[in-house]
Order: structure tokens, then C-alpha cells, then sequence
């Protein structure tokens, strides 16, 4: 008994934060349960959320988790800056610096920007293209469980076990058992694992609903550049993840089961594993920044009222990003010493890249040239991104060059550079597709006036925070190091990129507080077309109906229902309207997370009944699933009549 | 159209019908493709760590052909079995289909106790994984593979139970198609390993 208490509760998470850390979850959890069961929401929570095969709600879900992370993100973020903040800090330890730089990375990589971008694939991209839904509902769900439980696994190791400690990128040997003891490495390689199943899955299920489900009429080239970038996205995923499968896994052998892939000792390689994360992780890099490129083709093109320009050079360059992001990986270690051709090769691939980006870049400009722009919320993330992401990757280019990388590599000049573009590409596109799609979810918009608050604190706040560490790493500061002294001019930029972090706080403080307002204050979008979109999501009531498309929409242009618009062919004729099937609810993919999470804790901790008691889980919901038709169910005609009657669009 | 083919559904083979099934078929064929890009990565793991034996064994030390010879002549049997299920499915003919599936999971069964034996011998007479990276790339990439036969026997064997109970519909025949492709893969993937590891390894 004592053993296991010391095996759950080690001194690392018996400090003060850590405590704080329990009794905020504890009074959490104790007062959602108590709101539960006073306004009896159970059942309700149950029926109509946890069994949901509905994208539109699975695409809520993804984006409340989303949100979670990226205040659990965050709030590891503030953490380090402030431990960073003066010469000679001692806020945080060594150790505890260690772990939360890691949980940083890790969380706004796997638990923030990837739930983000499936939150807006799975509201939009459906509507987008005029399907009735995905193509594999129940799997759709499945994703998101084993996701949603991967996330709870990872965040229990700062209270229960130890926070994993080898950063985002967990290389060996610093992973390697015999110098890193801890579970926490554990819960690293388990909840990405398991979460990297429903991401293979997800994959699979977009581009099946992009390839076989798009609406009559709709050719790929006539598709939004959303769901181009969903379907190049969902490719890159299903060849990409594999890769990091293997690198987890590998790991994991050699931690539980005493393999010798990426020891020190017995001929092991660790720089394999740096080879097969990063054969992951530079497609991982386009995983991210496409979808974010898709979004702002959208809002560009609508908030300028104006057809994107150039659409087939948009798509090309997507397609030969994708391609090309596949043989930059080791661009990440020129200095692991590959040789000069290898990295020769690999410095100028990357800089290939450079000019489809250039591309895009040129096209969202020419988009707004000549156009009427409304500076909303969500075009000002737009806006604020060309600038940003152009000096990110010129910066990126700069990294590229074998030469200076020896100079910048694990520098704070590289801190800078991906920042500079994952939050300048990835958060600024996703934080405009919140805006964008906001009615579509809820059926109100956000307020623009606390909106834009929002946006200049956290725009503002990101260029302090990171403009001063590129000069920190010109100065020659190095990543990952908790504490630093006097005399090396880093004091007063650091000090300074902690300001601006603070600042991107209140930024998200902001955002937080516009939505809670929002929701209170309904601005209401009765029309379901609030910005006078071009695509066809547009074209439905906002929140977007269960069913989706009362009448599947004949498509025979790009910008679907802008040319309805154009051509006064916005109505549904009441005959139309006819009963439509749609999935059952099942609990099937919430146990499943279940039985995963059961399966990954029992390994994390090496207590083999327990995991093999999950894995039995496993096993028995597959089957089940086959044996058991989930079924479907009908809505009657005259429901979707009633819903299609409020934006006034139905004709007799 | 959705799930548009151009064909008249009914001429359609049985597992092809249903909108539902065919996404499920081109869904399982994608799926299959990330397995390829799994297996590509452990083969380019062993391929690294061919050399790296530390104080264990060499692959010629390691492998002997003889009974490797014999899982790989099950294996590819297993393969054709799984065709003439498919065969007779096509014809509606359960009987058969029933029979040349039960085979087929016998084989693999077969299979995967001669792997499992192999294994065993390994270690008995060069120690764990633990030894070297090129032991630890050995069990992983034939143990993954083996691994994946051994799912699909048990999803085999479930399908048994599934075309028993629930006769051949459109949905068991899909069930039963997208396995066949499964299998097949795990066929092509054992020509890799029986060429670069064992036969190359034999070599040099």
C-alpha cells in the first residue's frame, strides 16, 4: 500500500503548485458534478453529448478540449516566463522547469492546435462541401473519444505519477530508462499513442468524405479551399503518423520491455529515433499551417467580397507543399553531423518550400486588392497574419541555411522562428475560423468590439514576447535553459518577451470572458448567413441543423452559393423537403476511450492486469460493434420543414 | 452523387451494393496505406540496425531458413485459401466460403505457433531483445507482422461466427472483403520480410 502511494504520489508531485493544482480540480470536478445533478443535466450530458455521432457537436467537443489546452498550454507557458523573467530566478526548479517545458510543447501541439483544427474540420467541412455527414459517423466519434481520454491521461501525470520531463520531442537518451526512472516518459508515449489511432482515423474519415461525398455537381476544383486543405491535411496524416506510431512505440519497448532500439549501451541508435519523430513531425508542421491556410482563404475571399485569386495556384502550391514537406525532416538536426551533401540536400528542399508559400502569400494580397475589406474579427487575424507569417519564414529560410544553422540551431532564434509561424499561422488562422464559424455552432456571433480587444492584446503581446528572442538567440542564449546570470545583456529581453506574454494572457483572458459573454447576450444570426459567405455552409440556418442540408444543394461553380445568391435561387421549395436518416447516438466510442485510457494507465504504470484488462475492453467493443447494428433513425419531414422556416428561405 | 458508381447497383458484386459498405472499402484501403507507411519505418529501422549486434547474435547466426521456409509456404497458402473464400462468396455459395475461411485461419494459426516456436528457439539460444539493436529490430518488425496475423485471426474467427449467425448480407460481405485485403497485405508484407530479412540475412 505504501509502495503504491509512493508510486503515485512521488515527491514531484507533492510540491506546492502541484497540490494547488489537485485542490482546484478537486473543487472543479465536485462543482460541474453538483450543477449536473442539481439542473439533473446527466442524462442530458449523456444522450445528447458523450454518445453523439453528429460531427457538428463531436466539432464542439474537439473545440472545448481545444480551449482546454490552451489554457493548460498557457498557463505552463506564463510558468516558464516568469521563472525567465530576471537573472538568477529560483520560481521553478531545474526539474520542474524540465517538466513544464514538455508538457508546454506537447500539450499545444497534440492537445491544442490538432483538436482545434478537427473542431473547424469536422463543423465546416461536411457543410462545405454539401454532405449529409461524415463518412464514417461512429468512427468520427471513436477519434474523438480516444483523443478526449488521451488528453485526460497526459494532464493526470502533473498530479498523478510525475509530468514527463525529456520535452516535446522526447529524444533518446534522454527518455532512456535507466536515466529517466520516472512514469512520466510513460504517459508521454501512451496518450500520444493512443490519440494517434483516432488522428489516423480522423485522417481516414475526411478523405473519404472529401473523395466520395461531396455534393452533385461539385468538382474538386470547384471545392472551398477548406476542404482542399482538409483533404491534402488527412493525406498528409495517414503518411505521416505512421512514422511518429513507430517512434513512440519503439520507445516504449525500450522503456517497458527492455528492448535496446534507442539505448546508449547495446548497440542501440538514438539518432534513429530523432530520423523517424522527425519523419513525423515536419508533415506534422503542414498538418497544422494548411488547415490555417484554408481557413484564411475563406475569410479573405469573403471579407473581401471577392472570388479568391488565383485558386488553382492555391491548390498547386498545397499540393506541392505537401509533397515537399516530406524530405525536409533533417533540416531539425543539420548539426547531428549527416554531412555536407545530406545536409545540402535537405537545406535546399527546404527552401523550396519557401516559394509555394510566396504563392499563397501574393494570392491573399491580390484577393483584398481592388475588393471592398470589412476589418471584422475574424479577417483582422487575417490581416495581422500575412505580416507575421512572412517575417516567420523568412526567418525560416535564414534557419535553412546549413552554415547559420550551426550558429542558431537550439537557440532562442529558434524559439522565435516557430513561434513566429505556429502561432502566427496555426493560432491566428484558428483563432479567425472561431470567429468565422462561430454562428454556425451556435447560432449567435461573438462580440467584435471585445473581439478586437482581444485581438490586439494578443497580437501585440505575441510580437514583444518574440520579437526580443530572436535577438536572445543572436545573443547567444540557448533554448531550454531554466536559469541564467548576470552581465550577458539577456536581462532586459527577457524581461520584456515576459511582458509580452502576460499580455498574450489577457489576450486569451479576453477572448474567454467575449464568449461567456456572447452566450449570455445572444447577438443572434437569424439569416444563417451574418458575414454574406460564398460557400455553402452559409446557405442553412445557423446553428447549423442536425441533418444539415434540408435539400443536398446542386453545385455548378466554385463559391456555391454566392452564385445562388447572384442568381436569386436561395429558396427550398416546401416539396423538396422529404424525411431524412440519419445514424443513432451509441456509447460505443465513449467506452472505447474508456477502455484505452484503462489500457494506457495499467502500461504507464506497468500494472499488466490492468492494461490487459483495457485491451480486453478493447477487444470486446470491436466485436461488439460488429455483431451490432447501431441503427439509424428518421426525421420526419415536417421537422425539418419547421426548422428550415426561421431564415425565411422556404417557398410553397 | 453520393458514393457515385456507374454501374447498376444490383450488378454490382454483393459487398459493393451498399453505399455505407463501398466508403467502408475505400476507408479500409486508405487505412491499409498508412500500414504500409508503418511497416516501411520498421523496415528502415531493421535496415539500420542489421550491423548494430553488440555482443549478440549476426542475422547469419540468427536465422536458419528451414523452418521460416515452411511459415512462409502456409502463409502464401493461407493467401490463395483466402482468395477461393472470396471466390465463393461472389458465387453466394456460404458453404464453401465458410469452409476455405476456416482454413485459411488454420493456416495462419499455423503460422503464427511456428513463429511463436521460432521465437522462442531464438531466445533460448541467443537471449532476449535486450541484447542488441539488431535483436530488438528483428522481434519488432517479423513481431509486428506476426502480430497482425494474429489479429486477423481472431477477426477471421469472428467473422465465422458473424456469417453464421447472421448469413451472407451485403454488410458481412463487406466485413468479409475488406478482411481478405487485410490478409492479402499481410502476405505481400511477409515477401519483404522473408526476402530482406531472412534471405538477405542468410547471405551476408
Amino acid at each position: 500500500m505504501t509502495h503504491l502511494l509512493a508510486q503515485l504520489f512521488p515527491p514531484s508531485v507533492l510540491r506546492p503548485m502541484e497540490l494547488g493544482a489537485d485542490a482546484s480540480i478537486v473543487i472543479a470536478t465536485v462543482a460541474i458534478a453538483a450543477f449536473l445533478t442539481r439542473k439533473r443535466r446527466w442524462g442530458w450530458l449523456w444522450r445528447e453529448w458523450l454518445t453523439t455521432v453528429d460531427h457538428k457537436k463531436i466539432g464542439i467537443m474537439y473545440l472545448i478540449a481545444a480551449m482546454l489546452g490552451l489554457f493548460r498550454g498557457g498557463v505552463d507557458a506564463l510558468l516558464l516566463r516568469t521563472q525567465l523573467a530576471v537573472p538568477q530566478n529560483t520560481f521553478l526548479g531545474a526539474e520542474h522547469y524540465n517538466e513544464i517545458f514538455t508538457t508546454h510543447g506537447t500539450i499545444m501541439v497534440f492537445f491544442m492546435a490538432m483538436p482545434f483544427i478537427f473542431a473547424l474540420f469536422n463543423i465546416a467541412i461536411p457543410l462545405m462541401i454539401g454532405a449529409r455527414d461524415v463518412a464514417f459517423p461512429r468512427l468520427n466519434a471513436i477519434s474523438f473519444w480516444l483523443f478526449a481520454f488521451a488528453f485526460l491521461l497526459f494532464n493526470m501525470s502533473f498530479v498523478v505519477g510525475g509530468s514527463p520531463n525529456a520535452g516535446w520531442t522526447a529524444y533518446a537518451p534522454l527518455t532512456e530508462l535507466r536515466f529517466n526512472p520516472s512514469v512520466g516518459e510513460n504517459y508521454y508515449l501512451l496518450a500520444l499513442q493512443i490519440s494517434g489511432i483516432g488522428t489516423i482515423a480522423t485522417g481516414i474519415n475526411f478523405l473519404v468524405t472529401i473523395l466520395r461525398l461531396r455534393a452533385p455537381g461539385m468538382t474538386l476544383m470547384r471545392m472551398p479551399l477548406f476542404a482542399w486543405s482538409a483533404l491534402i491535411t488527412s493525406s498528409l496524416i495517414i503518411f505521416a503518423f505512421p512514422a511518429l506510431t513507430v517512434a513512440l512505440a519503439l520507445t516504449m519497448l525500450d522503456r517497458l520491455f527492455g528492448s535496446s532500439f534507442f539505448t546508449i549501451g547495446h548497440a542501440g541508435m538514438p539518432m534513429m529515433y530523432v530520423n523517424l519523430f522527425w519523419i513525423w513531425g515536419h508533415p506534422e508542421v503542414y498538418i497544422l499551417v494548411l488547415p490555417a491556410f484554408g481557413i484564411f482563404s475563406e475569410v479573405v475571399a469573403t471579407f473581401s467580397g471577392k472570388a479568391l485569386f488565383g485558386y488553382p495556384a492555391m491548390v498547386g502550391s498545397m499540393i506541392a507543399i505537401s509533397l515537399l514537406s516530406y524530405g525536409v525532416w533533417v533540416h531539425h538536426f543539420f548539426t547531428m553531423g549527416a554531412g555536407a551533401a545530406v545536409n545540402a540536400f535537405f537545406g535546399i528542399s527546404t527552401m523550396l518550400i519557401a516559394i509555394p508559400t510566396g504563392v499563397k502569400v501574393f494570392n491573399w494580397i491580390f484577393t483584398m486588392w481592388g475588393g471592398r475589406v470589412r476589418t471584422t474579427c475574424a479577417m483582422l487575424w487575417q490581416l495581422a497574419f500575412i505580416p507575421t507569417f512572412v517575417i516567420g519564414g523568412a526567418t525560416g529560410v535564414m534557419l535553412a541555411v546549413v552554415p547559420g544553422d550551426y550558429q542558431f540551431h537550439n537557440s532562442y532564434f529558434l524559439v522565435a522562428h516557430f513561434h513566429n509561424v505556429l502561432i502566427g499561422g496555426v493560432v491566428f488562422g484558428l483563432f479567425s475560423g472561431l470567429y468565422y464559424w462561430w454562428p454556425k455552432m451556435f447560432g449567435y456571433t461573438l462580440n467584435e468590439r471585445q473581439g478586437k480587444w482581444a485581438f490586439w492584446f494578443f497580437l501585440i503581446g505575441f510580437w514583444v514576447t518574440f520579437f526580443p528572442q530572436y535577438l536572445l538567440g543572436l545573443e547567444g542564449m540557448t533554448r531550454r535553459i531554466y536559469i541564467y546570470p548576470h552581465g550577458l545583456g539577456w536581462s532586459l529581453p527577457n524581461l520584456v518577451s515576459t511582458g509580452g506574454a502576460y499580455a498574450m494572457g489577457v489576450g486569451f483572458v479576453i477572448l474567454v470572458y467575449s464568449i461567456a459573454y456572447s452566450a449570455r447576450h445572444k447577438d443572434l444570426d437569424l439569416t444563417g448567413d451574418p458575414w454574406d459567405g460564398r460557400t455553402l455552409e452559409w446557405s442553412m440556418p445557423s446553428p447549423a441543423p442536425e441533418y444539415n442540408f434540408a435539400v443536398l444543394p446542386k453545385v455548378s461553380t466554385r463559391d456555391a452559393w454566392w452564385t445562388m445568391k447572384q442568381a436569386g435561387r436561395t429558396s427550398i421549395r416546401l416539396g423538396e423537403i422529404e424525411p431524412i436518416t440519419l445514424p443513432k447516438n451509441t456509447g460505443m466510442p465513449f467506452l472505447l476511450g474508456l477502455s484505452f485510457f484503462v489500457a494506457g494507465l495499467g502500461a504507464v504504470f506497468s500494472w499488466w492486469p490492468v492494461a490487459l484488462a483495457g485491451l480486453g475492453g478493447v477487444l470486446a467493443l470491436l466485436v461488439w460493434g460488429w455483431f451490432v447494428e447501431t441503427g439509424d433513425h428518421v426525421i420526419p419531414a415536417h421537422e425539418v420543414r419547421r426548422s428550415e422556416t426561421l431564415p425565411g428561405r422556404l417557398e410553397a | 452523387m453520393i458514393g457515385q458508381v456507374q454501374t447498376d447497383a444490383r450488378e454490382r458484386p454483393l459487398e459493393f451494393r451498399d453505399r455505407r459498405d463501398n466508403l467502408a472499402i475505400l476507408g479500409f484501403w486508405f487505412f491499409l496505406g498508412s500500414d504500409v507507411v508503418l511497416f516501411s519505418c520498421l523496415f528502415a529501422v531493421y535496415a539500420v540496425f542489421q550491423g548494430r549486434v553488440a555482443a549478440g547474435p549476426t542475422p547469419r547466426q540468427l536465422i536458419s531458413l528451414g523452418p521460416v521456409l515452411v511459415e512462409t509456404v502456409a502463409l502464401l497458402t493461407s493467401s490463395f485459401t483466402c482468395g477461393l473464400a472470396i471466390a465463393a462468396m461472389r458465387r453466394g455459395r456460404t458453404g464453401p466460403l465458410a469452409a476455405w475461411l476456416g482454413v485459411t485461419m488454420l493456416l495462419g494459426a499455423g503460422f503464427v505457433g511456428m513463429e511463436i516456436h521460432e521465437f522462442a528457439t531464438d531466445v533460448r539460444l541467443f537471449g532476449t531483445w535486450h541484447q542488441s539493436g539488431f535483436l530488438s529490430a528483428f522481434f519488432t518488425l517479423v513481431g509486428t507482422h506476426g502480430g497482425h496475423v494474429s489479429f486477423g485471426v481472431l477477426w477471421g474467427a469472428a467473422l465465422l461466427v458473424l456469417l453464421w449467425r447472421q448469413g451472407l448480407t451485403p454488410r458481412v460481405a463487406r466485413r468479409l472483403y475488406t478482411f481478405s485485403l487485410y490478409w492479402h497485405f499481410l502476405d505481400i508484407v511477409w515477401v519483404f520480410i522473408f526476402t530482406v530479412v531472412y534471405l538477405a540475412g542468410k547471405i551476408t
